[in-house]
């Protein structure tokens, strides 16, 4: 059985694509057969995210288009065993992809794949509701700020009302991924807490992402921030996949860390 | 450290306490509506005009309500009429 998970979010720029690229790699450490869909037609990004950018020839709406085959425009992971990416077209035309299209194709990786991962574009309109629209468990991803927590909150809604899941009764199963996470202003009062998040999302958390320069450095080397495992982000990644398949995992960094006076002189980074 | 710093300081550590109840506000009131049907905001504009044909009211003097309990549905009608 194949497992479709959106990666969402409503707001744009809070994390989604460097959480699919994340996700998608570690539930192929795992050693799941794993494909991740890049969503954002016209701003094709998860290619340079993982890092396969030179070796994109054909994309998702040359797919629907029968214009090449599911085999050709999959891009195997050069890193990961398992793992394939299907990237986002370029095209300027917004209604490119067709939810009779978007259906053919999900199918037919369902019959290959365990774990479909799509990287929504950002916003609430057709382009995120096509990403959402087949999924069987959705990734919200809330930075903890108030318009993102807001937004998560319409997406939390249109999950409920306008996915495939919802029209037939059941439900998108719901994550929250809390992203850029920064225990000291936390402690300092001035960024809302996980426990703030929860409360007022009310959605089980599937992780927390601290805020981390290894995510800025991951895209400029075109490898997804959870193969750097000596990384809190690519730690905490690694947890939330744990989480994700059902495993017990204790939150970490959470808290604001005691940094010894010498680290502190050298610079200690994250 | 000043008393100006002080409070400079102590207004800072309200400000996450603060974005969490405007969010709690406009969360549950952006759930409410998302609930109701969608006909309600033509059925509020319509009732508004029937009112104005004898009384002067503006707009957000009348607040409609669905609410949704087990076993039935009760609509909330909140006319506030001028003095
Ligand atoms: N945990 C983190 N720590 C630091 N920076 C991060 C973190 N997560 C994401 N970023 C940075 O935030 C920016 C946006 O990330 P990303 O592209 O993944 O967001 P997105 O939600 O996919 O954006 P869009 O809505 O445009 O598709 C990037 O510059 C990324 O490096
Ligand atoms: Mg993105």
């Amino acid at each position: 059985m194949s497992k479709i998970i959106v990666v969402t979010s409503g707001k744009g720029g809070v994390g989604k694509t460097t959480t699919s690229a994340a996700i998608a790699t570690g539930l192929a450490l795992r050693g799941f057969k794993t494909v991740v869909i890049d969503f954002d037609v016209g701003l094709r990004n998860l290619d340079l995210i993982m890092g396969c950018e030179r070796r994109v020839v054909y994309d998702f709406v040359n797919v629907i288009n029968k214009e090449a085959s599911l085999n050709q425009a999959l891009i195997k992971d050069k890193r990961t065993p398992g793992l394939f990416i299907l990237p986002a077209s370029q095209t300027r035309d917004k209604d490119a992809l067709s939810m009779e299209g978007v259906q053919t194709v999900l199918n037919d990786l369902a019959k290959d794949f365990e774990y479909i991962i799509c990287d929504s574009p950002a916003g609430i309109e057709q382009g995120a509701q096509m990403a959402l629209y087949f999924a069987d468990e959705a990734i919200v991803v809330t930075n903890p700020e108030v318009s993102s927590v807001r937004d998560s909150d319409r997406i939390l809604g249109i999950l409920q009302s306008k996915s495939l899941k919802s029209e037939q009764g059941g439900s998108v199963k719901e994550h929250l991924l809390l992203t850029r996470y920064n225990p000291e202003r936390v402690a300092a009062a001035e960024m809302l807490s996980v426990a703030d998040v929860e409360d007022i999302l009310a959605v089980p958390l599937l992780g927390v992402i601290p805020e981390s320069e290894a995510v800025l450095k991951a895209s400029n080397q075109g490898a997804p921030v959870i193969l750097d495992q000596d990384s809190e982000a690519g730690q905490a990644y690694l947890d939330a996949v744990s989480r994700l398949l059902g495993e017990e995992a204790e939150h970490r960094f959470l808290e604001v860390q005691k940094v010894g006076f010498l680290k502190r002189l050298l610079g200690g980074k994250k | 450290m000043s008393i100006f710093n002080y409070f400079l300081k102590k207004e800072k550590k309200a400000s996450a306490s603060v974005a969490k109840e405007r969010l709690q506000i406009i969360v549950a009131h952006e759930r409410n509506k998302r609930q109701q049907p969608d006909y309600l905001p033509l059925m509020q504009q319509e009732i508004i005009d029937v009112i104005r044909k004898y009384v002067n009211i503006e707009n957000d003097q009348v607040s409609v309500q669905l609410d949704n309990n087990d076993d039935c549905s009760v609509l909330e009608l909140n006319i506030t009429l001028p003095e």
